[in-house]
């Protein structure tokens, strides 16, 4: 390639920042004919380890519960792994999750990607975009006839996680400095995971609620949702669901079925 | 049924605020925003990461929106990639530009780095060879920026740890050329040359003797930390994790004196100290602004 056309240098520079195995690309140098290795290692470090910073922000709970050792070097692993593909760090570590799931070292903790995934669900409220909730008057105004065909719209900072494992109650425990008491792992729990105004606010809920929720959320009729929860959850009862998710903010609107 | 109506970016007219003079200013942490809003309003400007703000909604944007409110603000792209050889990321462009529209920023700057290479974002400034072909490169990157912003953008000098072999000409006159062919100004960050001058063994005191100061829109002052190149020279790293360094405040004032009063930012990025810390470097530099700003000395002070 012509020299006036050659723009070979970052396809050069880029592969070993990832990757220790390769060496120092040979198109860089120091000065005065100074060698380039550790001058190039900063580049490499500062990818690394603002990679792993940026996954550290996103999973703090799950770093308080592993350690700080533990967690950075799980993470060099999956940014090595799986590098960002958009510029927009809050977006990074969907995978992260899933890497958890199957990482050898985390196997003793099999409600960690739980935790994680409430957390990265915590991070897509924040930075969702904005949508007044649903007034209870709204509901309240249409007729009892009509409630079963009635679709309502997600606010778009609404998530769902079901686990398992008493995930929420262990992100709960572990999102702040509170000292460490003992969890029963055992018990399944699910999130709704919400932001009606200006706080992110993590719920657990009831039996049923999560069938119910992730139901109308998809847009499924009340009615339906209602007996898919039943079916799921003998004990499924409609109505503090309905008013718990809707005090939680879990909808932005009646999208349909309102015959008003 | 009512729906909140989201302002159509696209349609919200470009253009520039008034400029805002020899202020000092600060980065805007979001851990400084209480402190910031209790206080007095500041005579400076805040300067926010663009990417920091691309988000749909929530708490950054009503944290910047309270800032901006009594504060000019200059809003610092990060991420765009002007020196990588691939095209520029649309999308992205496409959220500057939103930013841009959306807070009217006093000040607009990028880095004449590159972050992405084909999928891979590596979230660092990376640097790039200085010849005819990357050159080019980077003039039209910049061209597709301003056209997309409808005003200039200031483009800023890298802290640089290596060099290319295939280097051809200087830094400052492939940032002159630049300036000269695309229109855009430029951010001259004096930690970023005094970095680069020790890294690489020239003199900062020569690299701004080249440097067009005529182009310089805003100055930047940071912290910097030392460590150990390949043959145990002090190589220093642009962390801007501390005050400025006594020696970067000198270059900075000769840098004043020689170009007149320009917005000039503390950058102060991580271990982050209170904000009476950091706003008392603002003042510092404010000083210096400030002195070089005096009117002429009384002796030439005609009698009315």
């Amino acid at each position: 390639m012509p020299p006036e056309q050659d723009l070979s240098f970052a396809a050069t520079f880029a592969p070993a920042l990832l990757d220790p195995a390769r060496g120092v690309p040979a198109a860089v140098t120091g000065p005065n004919g100074k060698a380039g290795g550790k001058r190039y290692d900063v580049y490499r470090n500062n990818v690394t380890v603002s990679l792993i910073d940026a996954v550290a922000a996103i999973y703090p709970a799950v770093q308080r519960i592993t350690g700080p050792d533990f967690f950075r070097a799980m993470a060099r692993f999956h940014v090595r792994q799986t590098p960002p593909t958009s510029p927009l760090l809050f977006d990074y570590g969907r995978d992260f999750p899933a890497f958890i799931e199957a990482y050898e070292h985390a196997q003793t903790m099999p409600w960690l990607a739980d935790v994680a995934r409430i957390e990265r669900a915590w991070l897509d409220a924040y930075h969702a975009r904005d949508a007044a909730p649903l007034a209870p008057a709204q509901l309240s105004a249409v007729a009892p006839d009509r409630l079963a065909d009635l679709v309502l719209a997600p606010h778009p900072a609404a998530h769902i996680v079901r686990s398992r494992f008493s995930a929420v109650t262990i992100f709960a425990a572990n999102r702040d400095t509170a000292p460490f008491e003992h969890i029963d792992a055992s018990t399944p729990e699910d999130a709704l995971i919400t932001r009606a105004e200006f706080d992110v606010t993590v719920r657990h809920l009831p039996p049923g609620g999560a069938v119910f929720a992730t139901g109308l959320m998809s847009g499924q009729p009340l009615g339906e949702a209602a007996v898919s929860a039943l079916e799921a959850s003998p004990g499924f009862d409609i109505a503090s669901n309905i008013a718990g998710l809707i005090e939680a903010g879990a909808f932005s609107s009646i999208a349909s079925g309102d015959p008003r | 049924m009512t729906t909140a109506i989201a302002p159509d970016m696209s349609a919200v007219p470009l253009r520039y605020s008034a400029p805002i003079g020899g202020v000092a200013g600060t980065s805007f942490k979001p851990e400084h925003l209480q402190a910031i809003l209790g206080a007095e309003r500041q005579r400076g400007f805040f300067e926010v990461h663009a990417e920091n703000y691309m988000g749909a909604g929530g708490p950054p944007h009503r944290a910047l929106e309270a800032i901006r409110r009594d504060h000019p603000l200059s809003l610092h792209g990060v991420c765009m990639s002007i020196g990588g050889p691939q095209p520029l990321d649309k999308a992205h462009l496409a959220r500057f530009r939103g930013l841009v529209a959306r807070y009217q920023p006093a000040l607009v700057s990028e880095h004449l780095a590159w972050s992405t290479h084909e999928t891979s974002f590596f979230n660092d400034l990376l640097p790039l060879p200085y010849t005819a072909a990357t050159l080019r490169n980077v003039c039209d990157h910049i061209d597709q920026v301003q056209d997309a912003i409808r005003r200039p953008l200031l483009l800023e000098n890298p802290s640089t740890y290596v060099a290319f072999r295939e280097s051809s000409m200087s830094e400052t006159d492939f940032i002159r050329a630049v300036a000269e062919r695309t229109g855009c100004g430029l951010l001259l960050d004096v930690n970023n040359v005094f970095v680069s001058a020790t890294n690489h063994g020239f003199s900062a005191l020569d690299y701004l003797a080249d440097f067009p100061l005529s182009f310089v829109g805003e100055i930047h002052l940071a912290g910097h930390a030392g460590q150990a190149d390949d043959e145990g020279d002090l190589l220093l790293i642009d962390s801007h994790d501390g005050p400025v360094a006594d020696a970067v405040w000198k270059l900075y004032e000769i840098v004043v004196r020689r170009r007149g009063a320009v917005p000039t930012l503390i950058e102060w990025d991580s271990n982050i100290p209170d904000w009476p810390i950091l706003r008392a470097e603002a003042a510092a530099a404010q000083a210096i602004l400030d002195r070089c700003n005096q009117p002429a000395p009384t002796g030439d002070r005609h009698a009315a």
